[in-house]
């Protein structure tokens, strides 16, 4: 057999993946990989690995499609220390960070986490991150692998005149998620990790004081937790930072620990996730968890050339606050898009360019995967509207799913659309992402 | 137990079972592909194989099997016509993870001419230089 997609350079010359998300874009082959404080945990556990943004990462343990549906029912555990973790700190970290990226995030409580975008002056994405209120005057900052030194050198040239320190934690740092609708009682179930909250309480005989809504007497702090809030706590005595964050589409936890206490960490998760279904899960069901929930993924559906509204992040972006790098290009597009007339009659009508394209969902029947690069027409069309960015044949619905830029005048929903699939053209529509939401409890 | 010795292979990452002619039938083959393959492709989700009766080239492309991450194409390791397709394999795409050599095997083809085959020996030495190289 041999490759139809793509080229990947973990896999036989013969057998490649067509999806990027495994595949290293950015580091040089030659380049020496990098190897998770988790790595032996992960041999032990029979993982299978690939190079990921220069990492040699967990991309299964046994079968995608098992951890896949383990996060979707009951729960998996994720090595994720290849992310970035930038800690910005200092009297103006707030401003700073307003200026730096597209959102406000000044106005985020403590403990609050927000998902932002780091713009360039034209307005393209130099990466989406998530951003964590630490303290009054202390950030972090959650960047892609890939995207660390872009992310990183951005953050500490943006820094100039703000009085900041912007600190690359990534090497010291580990971060371990557990994903699912169990996660809760399994991160409450290791008996190494205690809350601040939790002490607090316990000493006291009573329920922890807490912004608005404190436990319950007796309740555990992870409780009444929101989705993008975060707590400090301890485990073993070392500093854990516990985060109600995930790409999955499913209740979750993200859990940044130092590096030397990570397989301990681990090892005490499994544990506890024993009797829940607990499963290691590597980075080939943490794809198509995320595309099923519709989540974007730089290097696919983001990227230098992609303005946040073509990507439906047009409310990242906070244009009520004050200067931020991209701010101008934003508003310009954003005069185009409203009176597209009178951009015309601005610019030369040979240069005018056509509508930008922007991010839909695609579904399909049957089980043959629409993937990333393959060219999108309207019915009976000659000429492609659209390229798609990221696809799989969903575990979770059973058929195929796609994330797509397509031309706007085809981006409305129930638009009947047709994909190349290696020459034989498949009918797809366009729903409103995301593919997949979970039940609330 | 597979009796690998009494398997062929390609480079492609196929392996081939030769069944010489006995009265009333021509020789045949039984291609699928090795356990390196379906584990380096992970979860085979979709598997699309010629028909009987369908005439195959050495060398062409005549299926694909798809992963959740991953297309991989299906060569003819012969000449010859297809006699028969595994419609089991295309209803339940895992026999090829859990089964490659037994029952997750993908067309059986009566061939003319073979062509130079791998022994297992040599294909595990394959294996080695791919490993080595990465």
């Amino acid at each position: 057999m041999t490759d139809s997609a793509g080229l990947n350079d973990d896999l036989p010359p013969t057998i490649s993946s067509p999806d990027a998300t495994l595949v290293d874009a950015t580091a040089t082959p030659l380049a020496p990989l990098v190897f998770s404080p988790l790595h032996d945990v992960h041999v032990a556990a029979g993982a299978s690995f690939t190079d990921f943004a220069g990492w040699q990462m967990p991309v299964r343990y046994s079968s995608d499609l098992a951890e896949h549906h383990a996060v979707r029912s009951s729960a998996g555990i994720f090595d994720l220390s290849h992310m970035a973790e930038v800690r910005v700190q200092g009297p103006e970290a707030g401003a700073f960070l307003d200026y730096a990226l597209a959102g406000r995030l000044s106005a985020i409580a403590l403990g609050q986490a927000k998902y932002s975008l780091l713009l360039t002056e034209q307005g393209g994405i130099v990466d989406d991150l998530v951003v964590y209120r630490r303290g009054e005057t202390d950030f972090l900052v959650v960047a892609n692998a890939g995207n660390h030194f872009e992310a990183l050198e951005a953050l500490v040239e943006r820094a100039a005149g703000f009085d900041v320190s912007v600190t690359d934690e990534s090497d010291t740092t580990a971060l371990i998620a557990v994903q699912g609708p169990n996660a809760r009682r399994i991160v409450q179930g290791v008996p190494g990790i205690r809350f601040a909250a939790d002490d607090a309480a316990r000493a006291a005989g009573e329920p922890a004081p807490d912004a608005g809504a404190g436990p319950l007497p007796g309740a555990h702090p992870l409780d009444t937790l929101k989705y993008y809030w975060s707590l400090d706590a301890t485990f073993a005595g070392e500093n854990l930072f516990v985060a109600r964050t995930g790409y999955t589409g499913e209740d979750g936890f993200e859990l940044y620990v130092p590096v030397a206490h990570a397989a301990a960490l681990w090892n005490e998760l499994v544990a506890a996730g024993e009797p829940f279904g607990l499963v290691p899960a590597g980075l080939a069901s943490r794809d198509t968890l995320r595309l099923e929930a519709g989540m974007p993924l730089y290097g696919h559906e983001l990227g230098l050339n992609t303005m946040p509204a073509q990507a439906g992040l047009g409310r990242v972006p906070n244009l009520g606050k004050g200067d931020f790098v991209g701010r101008a290009a934003l508003e310009a597009a954003a005069a185009a898009a409203a009176d597209p007339a009178a951009a015309a009659d601005t610019a030369d009508a040979s240069q005018a360019t056509p509508a930008a394209p922007v991010l839909v969902g695609l579904v399909g029947e049957g089980k043959r995967a629409a993937r990333a690069d393959y060219d999108i027409y309207a019915e009976g069309g000659e000429n492609p509207i659209g390229v798609v960015t990221s696809g799989v044949l969903s575990p979770t619905l059973g058929h195929p799913i796609a994330m797509a830029y397509v031309d706007p005048q085809f981006a409305d929903v129930d638009t009947e659309l047709a994909i190349d699939i290696r020459g034989k053209r498949l009918a797809f529509r366009v729903i409103t992402l995301p593919f997949y939401r979970r039940k609330r409890d | 137990m597979t009796d690998f010795d009494q398997l062929h292979f390609t480079s492609e990452h196929e392996w081939v079972r030769l069944e010489p002619a006995t009265d009333g039938a021509a020789a045949s083959a039984t291609i699928g592909i090795t356990a390196y393959a379906a584990d380096k492709l992970g979860d085979v989700v979709y598997v699309d194989l010629p028909d009987a009766g369908v005439e195959i080239a050495d060398g062409a492309v005549v299926g694909e099997i798809e992963s959740t991450k991953s297309v991989g194409e299906l060569f003819a390791p012969v000449d010859g016509t297809v006699l028969e397709k595994n419609s089991a394999v295309e209803d339940a795409p895992e026999l090829v993870n859990s089964d490659p050599y037994g029952e997750g095997w993908l067309i059986r083809v009566e061939y003319t001419e073979l062509p130079e085959l791998l022994s297992y020996a040599a294909y595990q030495a394959l294996l080695g230089d791919e490993e080595a190289s990465h």
